[in-house]
């Protein structure tokens, strides 16, 4: 029976992309943050997970807001690189597993969620980031990967809680598969940040790092947290985290943790943190 | 039920990107939409009024486009800034640039506030 091995939250920050593309990694400025990755790549190697579900917002790339999905699924056979507005970065195609995307979307949409299900999909940064930073890509990508996206961008958001319980409709959806395949799941985005108005730059370190222990500790308090509340305290983009509830809704009650990092140096709090079941 | 985004309560320098800013910036968001595909982006480059002619942008639009305003194409025009960001490609003006016109600081001043400006 498929199964979940194991959770990531990790920020999607589309600079990183570029960094890597230029091969910047050992700048300064950047290098704790690429240090903090290389035992979760190592872990990772050890665990080879089959497939990557990755809960990602799509910022401008294959989705636009004349019909913007609330949640969607990919089910393709693989995932070609979007362009976002500078070009498509020089990565090869991710693999997909078509008849195990059907399988979940089956599940989620008997399970009460209404998915929009993905037949062709290009992905972007809020996807290829957090990917880019776990796993390599030469020659080819050692994982197969589900795209999930969520509508984090224009409001009516789902609410924190329905985030929380998609991940908890997905563990039934992996747990339910007959096929043996060792499955991680991704939450990304965040930390706290703000794009917009004279309070663009707005972090808050002190809401990201609660946020993490709560994460980990109990996270059913972080259902409770309206849009509201975290526009308020972490800013306006900040909204993205509650894609992470969806990572923790997919886990155990216990899991072990096993990574956590977090680094401000711009306009994010960079957020990192690993469980395995 | 709790109240997802209450309006009653207005955040300081903030916009909430919900469907009356959407209604509003739809024109100006397809427009920058459009920046995905590289022919467009070309021929934004090779003739900036034609382009905009042609998705019939407005009057303000056009103006604050052409003075590289993007604090007013995002507050007066209803943009999201991920899709205004995609012009950036072909004006040469980076996220950290449009930021630091939103709070109204030169760029050094901005990043100038940041714990490591090299992460850029």
């Amino acid at each position: 029976m498929a199964k979940i091995v194991g959770g990531i939250g990790s920020s999607h920050v589309p600079s990183i992309g570029k960094v890597i593309d230029m091969g910047e990694q050992d700048e300064p400025a950047w290098k704790p943050l690429f240090d903090a990755y290389v035992p979760v790549r190592g872990w990772l190697e050890d665990l080879k997970p089959d497939i990557a579900i990755v809960v990602y917002n799509d910022h401008g790339a294959s989705m636009f807001f004349d019909r913007y999905p609330t949640f969607a699924i990919g089910a393709a056979d693989s995932y070609a690189i979007g362009d976002e507005g500078w070009g498509r970065r020089p990565l090869p195609d991710l693999p997909g597993d078509a008849e195990f995307s059907w399988h979940l979307a089956e599940s989620l949409v008997y399970d009460e969620f209404d998915m929009t299900i993905c037949q062709e999909l290009a992905v972007e940064h809020g996807f290829l980031v957090p990917m880019n930073l776990c796993f390599p890509h030469e020659p080819s990508w050692p994982v197969s990967v589900v795209p999930v996206a969520v509508n984090v961008i224009q409001h009516p958001l789902p609410t924190a809680l329905r985030c929380w319980k998609l991940g908890q409709a997905i563990r039934r959806a992996v747990d339910s598969c007959p096929r043996d395949l060792k499955v991680v799941i991704f939450g990304t985005g965040g930390l706290s940040h703000q794009l917009n108005g004279t309070r663009f730059g707005h972090i808050n370190p002190e809401f990201d790092n609660r946020f993490l222990d709560l994460l980990a500790e109990d996270p059913m308090q972080l259902t409770e947290m309206t849009h509201q509340h975290i526009m308020e305290e972490a800013g306006a983009e900040a909204v993205e985290i509650i894609m992470w509830l969806t990572m923790r809704g997919a886990l155990s009650e216990n899991p072990q943790q096993v990574f956590r990092n977090y680094y401000a140096p711009m306009t994010t709090g960079i957020g990192l943190l690993a469980f395995e079941e | 039920m709790a109240v997802q985004y209450d309006r009653s309560k207005p955040i300081p320098g903030t916009t909430v990107f919900d469907g009356a800013v959407s209604r509003k910036g739809y024109r100006i968001n397809r427009f920058a939409m459009s920046f995905t595909q590289p022919e467009n982006r070309a021929a934004f480059t090779a003739d900036e009024e034609a382009y905009m002619e042609k998705w019939g942008l407005s009057d303000q639009e056009r103006q604050f486009l052409r003075d590289r305003d993007y604090r007013g194409l995002i507050d007066e025009c209803g943009g999201n800034i991920y899709m205004i960001m995609k012009l950036g490609v072909c004006t040469g003006d980076g996220l950290y640039h449009i930021g630091a016109q939103l709070r109204g600081e030169s760029f050094e001043e901005f990043m100038a506030t940041r714990g490591a400006a090299g992460a850029r």
